[in-house]
């Protein structure tokens, strides 16, 4: 049984097509990179997946089921979560509220308007962030905070939602040596339990942290296979030719 | 007629994306200019082309020196065209007095059109001509023209225009100050038919809304056909159920609302 | 400790100040409802509403018509005055939150132009710009210091579950979907059923000041459902800052403050109001307490 499961995606944008016919196949469990140059549709990919984006034609399924006709959240209750490329957290709250936000997101508990806003989600928004290592950034404003330190609390928050496949973003960019180096590490321990989907368009940051690559252009896929496959594919060269 | 205020409140609202709460009002302070104006030179056309002209100013003023300011400040926009919507209102109070100002119909329009054993208020029908004309210029300028295609630009992708080197600011006043002269233009022609009177933009107001939601944002053949079958309505609606003429009015506005958040010919929900 | 001596001097109020004053004090009771009701979805949930006046009409006009025409008695046409708004909320919402933002707006100041235009049109039914008069008030409140303390009361149960609501998850919810909607649903949640829950909620207080707005007055008319009505709650919710629950209740004192003083001095009120509207967007968009606050800073690092 696929994690991921894609099945012929197509969109346009007013006669201009971005995604034509894409398929793929994520198992469970696969840590999968999927690069191509800018402008390749990988977003838009995204886009389509978590169903920000309504397709034009195509199924996406999630561990046999198909969520093509659900809303995005709905699709977040069946185990999917995303980071986003340009950082899109909570700027006027600390971290830890925006941790609790996103516990709130899969809990019954958002529909209460009667009790307290509890202590007890700030406590497992703490413990969240103990998980990659900000704990003691938790009470501070999300504005105050470095832009690597703000990379790591988008992972935390898709993290907090327990999924079963997770997409990510370019989560690399932007960040300097060190903090790239954090946040690779932070992918990398990620437990086997959530399937990993990553987009980057750099490709000699992000070929060691995938198992199996797909390389989009144009919207199509050009070339799939394990890291030595693409490596050694002459397409993949000529699609970065000058990169 | 209705086209005319309708033409003007579209293209603000769905080319700068403003909602110009003041649309009534300045509809209201055409025909009321119209009224002075005629006093000193008595011909409609004339009064109706320099009221639009006035307004059109009063219209760049107001975009060029407040509207700017608020750039992406829905609200802030929302109350500052609703505020100078009631200063204008009582400025008119105050200068033209509370009672209604009926404007005479141009005499060679007053007889009846007889047509195919018909009679048609010829004034009316004068109305509607001159709509479709000034829509076809209209149409004409976004699509044929180039600074309809500069206009049409800026609309699409503001910032791309920009790089482009397209003067955006520039235009959107224009765009501001024309909206603004169809409003006044239209008052002092719908004069007639409607009278100048204190009042006269809050009733307005909400008929330019529903012909702009109902027909579609940013399009003028949506304003066209907003405005047709709004008239249309209204006009049946009133005189099968009076009392609930307003309730009429609005629901073909809702109805397409509900089923297709862009209007009829819209390019995007508004 | 604050709260206290507050609460203290509320209550003591009528006991000093003249009959005059004490109604003021209900009136602005009244609209601090009205505006912290709309606030709820202005400040908290980032959809500014144009409409908020058709709850306060609906109610007070159910309640007014429940016993005038039908005789029912106020234990009856209360709280099916505030079922009927709530349900008309329920549906109003349903049409506005097709779209966000300014199609919004739009949507809701044109649903409410509907039933401005209806009261005053349905003579029949509404008695049209004449109003409907002769109401009462329930348990015979008919002196201004009984009625004080009712509006007293109901203003405080009212601002007390309002924080309740603002302070629970869903009101987190709620502020989230206000500042990243598409972030809140990536995360799980409903953002179009977290508003219309917020806005048939924001409705049902609209109601319930219109329900106190018509017992005060013993007298309802259609201008009570117009779009000046809908924008003096707005300003009163500018004037105070939209950031607080609070700042509504200021915002309403200042404006019924104004109301009632200034429009004894400078007859052209229509005029002013809108040049205050003016004047604050474009000088203090925070609202005037904190900008007030701001220009007096200024001033005093100068001197």
């Amino acid at each position: 049984m696929a994690a991921l499961r894609l099945q012929n995606l197509r969109k346009s944008f007013g006669g201009l097509p971005a995604i034509s016919d894409v398929s793929l196949e994520v198992a469970p469990g696969e840590r999968r990179l999927i690069i191509g140059p800018n402008g390749a549709g990988k977003t838009t990919l995204f886009n389509l997946v978590t169903g920000d984006l309504p397709r034009d034609a195509g199924n996406v399924i999630l561990f046999e089921e198909d969520v093509t006709r659900l809303a995005p959240h709905h699709r977040v209750h069946r185990g999917l979560a995303r980071t986003y490329q340009i950082i899109t957290l909570f700027p006027k709250d600390t971290l830890e509220h925006n941790i609790a936000l996103s516990l709130l997101g899969l809990s019954k508990l958002r529909w209460n308007a009667f009790r307290s806003f509890d202590a007890d989600l700030y406590v497992e928004a703490r413990a969240v962030l103990a998980r990659v290592g900000l704990e003691h950034l938790a009470k501070r404003g999300i504005a105050e905070v470095a832009y690597g330190d703000k990379r790591r609390v988008e992972i935390a928050m898709a993290l907090a939602q327990k999924p079963r496949v997770l997409l990510l973003d370019e989560p690399l960019a932007g960040l300097s040596r060190e903090e790239r180096a954090t946040v690779k590490q932070l992918i990398a321990a990620i437990p086997r339990e959530v399937t990993v989907v990553m987009i980057e368009h750099d490709m000699d940051t992000a070929l060691d942290m995938a198992e199996r690559i797909t390389v989009l252009h144009y919207g199509r896929v050009i070339v799939e296979g394990t890291r030595a496959e693409v490596v050694a594919d002459p397409k993949t060269r000529e699609v970065y030719l000058g990169h | 007629m209705l086209f005319l205020l309708s033409a003007g409140f579209s293209l603000i609202f769905g080319l700068m994306r403003i909602a110009n709460l003041t649309h009534g009002a300045l509809f209201m302070l055409g025909a009321y200019l119209g009224v002075s104006i005629l006093k000193l030179m008595p011909n409609l056309w004339v009064a109706a082309l320099l009221g639009g002209l006035a307004v059109a100013a009063f219209g760049g003023l107001l975009e060029r020196f407040i509207l700017r300011k608020l750039a992406g400040n829905i609200l802030g926009q929302v109350l500052v065209t609703l505020g100078f919507a009631y200063i204008i209102a009582d400025l008119c109070l105050v200068v033209w007095g509370g009672d209604p100002i009926p404007i005479p119909t141009p005499e060679f329009l007053q007889q009846p059109l007889r047509v195919a054993g018909f009679a048609f208020p010829a004034y009316r029908v004068a109305v509607v001509v001159l709509s479709v004309l000034v829509g076809m210029a209209l149409h004409l300028l976004m699509e044929r023209t180039r600074l309809g295609a500069m206009i049409r630009a800026g609309v699409d992708d503001m910032q791309m225009a920009r790089a482009v080197g397209i003067p955006v600011s520039k235009l959107f006043t224009l765009v501001f100050c024309l909206g603004a002269g169809l409003a006044g233009a239209g008052g002092v022609i719908g004069g007639p038919i409607m009278s100048a009177y204190p009042g006269l933009d809050a009733d307005m107001l909400p008929l330019a809304l529903i012909v702009v939601i109902l027909g579609g944002v940013g399009s003028l053949a949506g304003a066209f056909a907003g405005s047709f079958i709004t008239g249309f309505v209204y006009t049946f609606g009133v005189a099968l159920f009076p009392q609930l003429a307003y309730v009429i009015l609005f629901l073909p506005m809702i109805f397409v609302i509900a089923f297709r958040p862009r209007g009829l010919f819209g390019k995007f929900a508004a | 400790m604050k709260l206290a001596a507050l609460a203290c001097l509320l209550v003591a109020f009528p006991l000093v100040g003249g009959e005059f004053y004490v109604n003021l004090a209900s009136q602005i009771f009244i609209f601090a409802i009205f505006a912290a009701s709309i606030n709820l979805l202005l400040g908290y949930g980032g959809l500014a509403t144009l409409g908020h006046a058709s709850y306060l009409g609906v109610a007070a006009y159910t309640s007014a018509l429940l016993g005038l025409k039908l005789g029912l008695g106020h234990w009856i046409a209360a709280p099916a005055a505030l079922l009927g708004t709530t349900l008309m909320a329920c549906l109003f919402g349903l049409i506005a939150l097709r779209a966000t933002g300014l199609g919004f707006l739009m949507l809701t100041l044109a649903l409410s132009q509907v039933l401005w235009g209806t009261a005053y049109r349905w003579v029949a039914l509404t008695d049209g710009d004449n109003g409907l008069r002769g109401l009462s008030r329930p348990f015979h409140l008919d002196d201004a210091a009984s009625f004080y303390y009712f509006a007293l009361a109901a203003t405080a149960a009212s601002l007390w579950l309002m924080a309740r609501f603002v302070g629970s998850p869903f009101g987190a919810a709620l502020r989230g979907t206000r500042d990243q909607p598409r972030r809140m649903s990536a995360l799980g949640h409903n953002v179009w059923l977290i508003r219309w829950v917020s806005f048939v909620y924001a409705g049902f207080w609209g109601a319930v000041s219109g329900l106190l707005f018509v017992y005060y007055h013993k007298y309802i008319h259609p201008i009570s459902l117009s779009l000046t009505n809908s924008a003096e709650g707005l300003l009163a919710v500018i004037a105070g800052g939209s950031g607080t629950l609070g700042g509504p209740v200021v915002g309403a004192a200042i404006v019924m403050l104004l109301k009632n003083y200034v429009s004894a001095y400078i007859e052209r009120w229509n005029t002013l109001l809108g040049l205050v509207f003016v004047l604050i967007v474009v000088f203090m968009p925070e609202g005037v307490v904190p900008g007030v606050k701001r220009l007096w800073l200024r001033f005093a690092s100068r001197t």
